[in-house]
């Protein structure tokens, strides 16, 4: 398997990465390498192993139920002041980047 | 004042027999800070209106003949990847560079209300992503014990902090071995505990199945309190345990005799340095010496785990930065028409190097036709890596091996090999993938005076037992 410069595009794209063609260079070559290095996971047969996401998936949970469930201990109330309240409408704009007083803004999406 | 031998017990006796004040512990740490850290680089922020805040308040308290909390004006720093309200936070990252958060990490509230003192905010890899903290957006970090010399990374502000005595404890946190292999390139104590031991509310994401933060400290006694002071579970974190927090200052004192530790011969094989195998070689036979039973063990899929490591961190990571998208915080590519150019163009610019890489890595091991070759198997892989401590531990209490396989390296010198620089986590990775906690101690010098450490893993949510052997380790 070799990643190419058409995958590079592909997956910049899906990232949403531009990258100078410097960087698409350097990409293409740190990928092969690390790429390369990856393989050797093929020398082992996962047949039958289990797939494991996530450690909490080894305690806690509730081994009888099935899908979050299982995670019975985690749940709580789906309240709307709950943990905590909702931060004041300023305090959630002060980082903006673009914004009015009550709204994120940004360019344009819909064209007429 | 000597900082040098400022330990948690230390400071907060101090101010609580007002011998000193939170006030002066403080403003020598700032002292300290302005005089070595221009060369060091360890600070990106400094947070002094809220440490002096801080420190009156627990200076009222002393006045007022009340017993201080357990880190009653003890000067702390945190990794710039935990988000402190009203304070800058930048994950390391030009994209956060204005970034103020409007709520604090649970790590960093709990540290607080134990009466901590947050002097500032340490340097470290953009987004914990790194081993030298070359990556960090503003600055290197230089290792204090040697200039020229990397801190290790992630979190190498927080180890040279601590080295050179700019903070009694940092706080770190650690994905792939970010606190325990700059503990050991400094010389300090580096703590990782168990996945879900502490809250990870308010840390900004790299890999959230595998991030943890933990303490870096100058003696074990001090992980021990920090971890005591920051663990338990918090309903802001689902993936948090509800399991008892054991009181890990009274446990450390236990004796060791009789304990049993493993020694696994997969890590001490190619490319380890000599100097690091004679040093951990010799720690075991202290450890032995103070009573514990040496017992090899085999973890079989040792080799693996970096390849695991970077497909799962990296999956991870991909889906964690789709967030910075110059919307509702960090950068926004100026002069940009469209939303599409506006999200690519500002990160582009906001991130560096290596973030791309790794962006680039996790998006496609994740991408339609290389999701089950690359994450799934990943995935699995990973169940592997955690049988094999599971099968471990029904022999052993704990394991015993070197942190990294060199000491410190010069900066620059594996600045463009990213394969090169993502095995000097060779060691560490295993327990992150699998949650197991992990401790490095520092175990002597090279022949150039370089510090090397000594790491002890534990079963999952067993700290105390590592803690125990870090601390009969050190003081013996």
């Amino acid at each position: 398997m070799k990643v190419t410069e058409k995958d590079v595009a592909y997956v910049a794209d899906l990232a949403n990465l531009e990258l100078t063609d410097q960087e698409r260079a350097g990409m293409l070559r740190d990928l092969n390498s690390i790429f390369e290095y990856i393989e050797r996971l093929s020398e082992l047969d996962t047949s039958d192993v289990t797939p494991m996401a996530q450690v909490s998936d080894r305690y806690g949970v509730d081994k009888t139920k099935q899908g979050s469930a299982r995670f019975s201990y985690a749940s709580r109330e789906d309240i709307l002041e709950g943990l905590r309240k909702s931060l004041p409408r300023e305090e959630a704009l002060a980082n903006a980047p673009d914004a009015d007083e009550d709204f994120f803004k940004v360019p344009k999406v819909i064209e007429r | 004042m000597d900082l040098k031998s400022l330990t948690i017990d230390a400071a907060r006796t101090a101010v609580q027999e007002r011998k000193t004040t939170a006030l002066a512990l403080a403003e020598a740490h700032y002292a300290r800070i302005k005089q070595e850290d221009r060369q060091i680089g360890a600070f990106l922020t400094l947070s002094k209106e809220r440490a002096l805040e801080q420190a009156d308040r627990i200076d009222r308290m002393a006045a007022e003949g009340k017993t201080l909390p357990p880190l009653g004006g003890v000067p702390v720093g945190i990794k710039d990847v935990m988000s402190t309200r009203g304070v800058r936070t930048t994950a390391g990252s030009k994209i956060l560079e204005k970034y103020i958060p409007a709520y604090d990490c649970t790590a960093v509230a709990r540290l607080e209300e134990a009466g901590a003192v947050v002097l500032g905010k340490t340097n470290c890899d953009e987004f914990a992503m790194g081993s030298s903290n070359e990556n960090s957006a503003y600055h290197p970090v230089r290792n204090p014990r040697d200039l020229s010399r990397v801190p290790g990374g992630s979190s190498g502000g927080s180890a040279a902090a601590v080295a050179a005595d700019m903070a009694v404890v940092a706080l770190g946190s650690d994905t792939g071995g970010s606190i325990r292999q700059p503990a050991s390139f400094c010389g300090v104590v580096g703590l990782m505990p168990t996945y879900g031991r502490v809250s990870r509310y308010g840390l900004i994401a790299f890999a959230s199945s595998l991030d943890h933060i933990g303490p870096l400290a100058k003696t074990v006694k001090d992980a021990a309190i920090v971890l005591r002071t920051i663990a338990g579970r918090d309903p802001m974190d689902s993936t948090s345990a509800d399991i008892p927090v054991p009181d890990y200052v009274a446990e450390i004192e236990k004796p060791v005799p009789g304990m049993k530790l493993g020694v696994a011969k997969e890590y001490f094989g190619e490319g380890l340095d000599d100097d690091v195998r004679q040093a951990v070689e010799t720690a075991i036979d202290k450890l032995k010496g103070l009573g514990c039973e040496i017992v090899p063990v085999s973890l079989p899929h040792t080799p693996y785990a970096i390849p695991t490591y970077y497909l799962i961190a990296t999956a991870e990571a991909s889906s964690n930065l789709a967030r910075y998208d110059g919307v509702r915080y960090g950068h926004r590519a100026p002069g940009v028409k469209t939303l599409s150019e506006m999200y690519r163009r500002s990160r582009d610019e906001g991130f560096g190097a290596e973030v791309k890489r790794r962006i680039m890595l996790g998006t496609y091991a994740l991408s339609a036709g290389y999701y089950d070759a690359y994450y799934v198997k990943a995935q699995k892989v990973r169940t592997l890596l955690t049988r094999d401590f599971d099968e471990a531990f029904t022999k052993v209490d704990a394991i015993v091996t070197p942190t990294s396989p060199t000491a410190a390296f010069r900066l620059g010198e594996k600045s463009n090999d990213p394969l090169a620089m993502y095995l000097a986590d060779i060691y560490t990775v295993t327990a992150d993938l699998a949650g197991i906690p992990g401790i490095s101690v520092s175990c002597g010098e090279t022949k150039e005076q370089l510090p090397m450490g000594l790491q002890i893993l534990g079963k999952h949510f067993d700290e105390a037992t590592i803690l125990q052997v870090a601390n009969a380790y050190e003081q013996g």
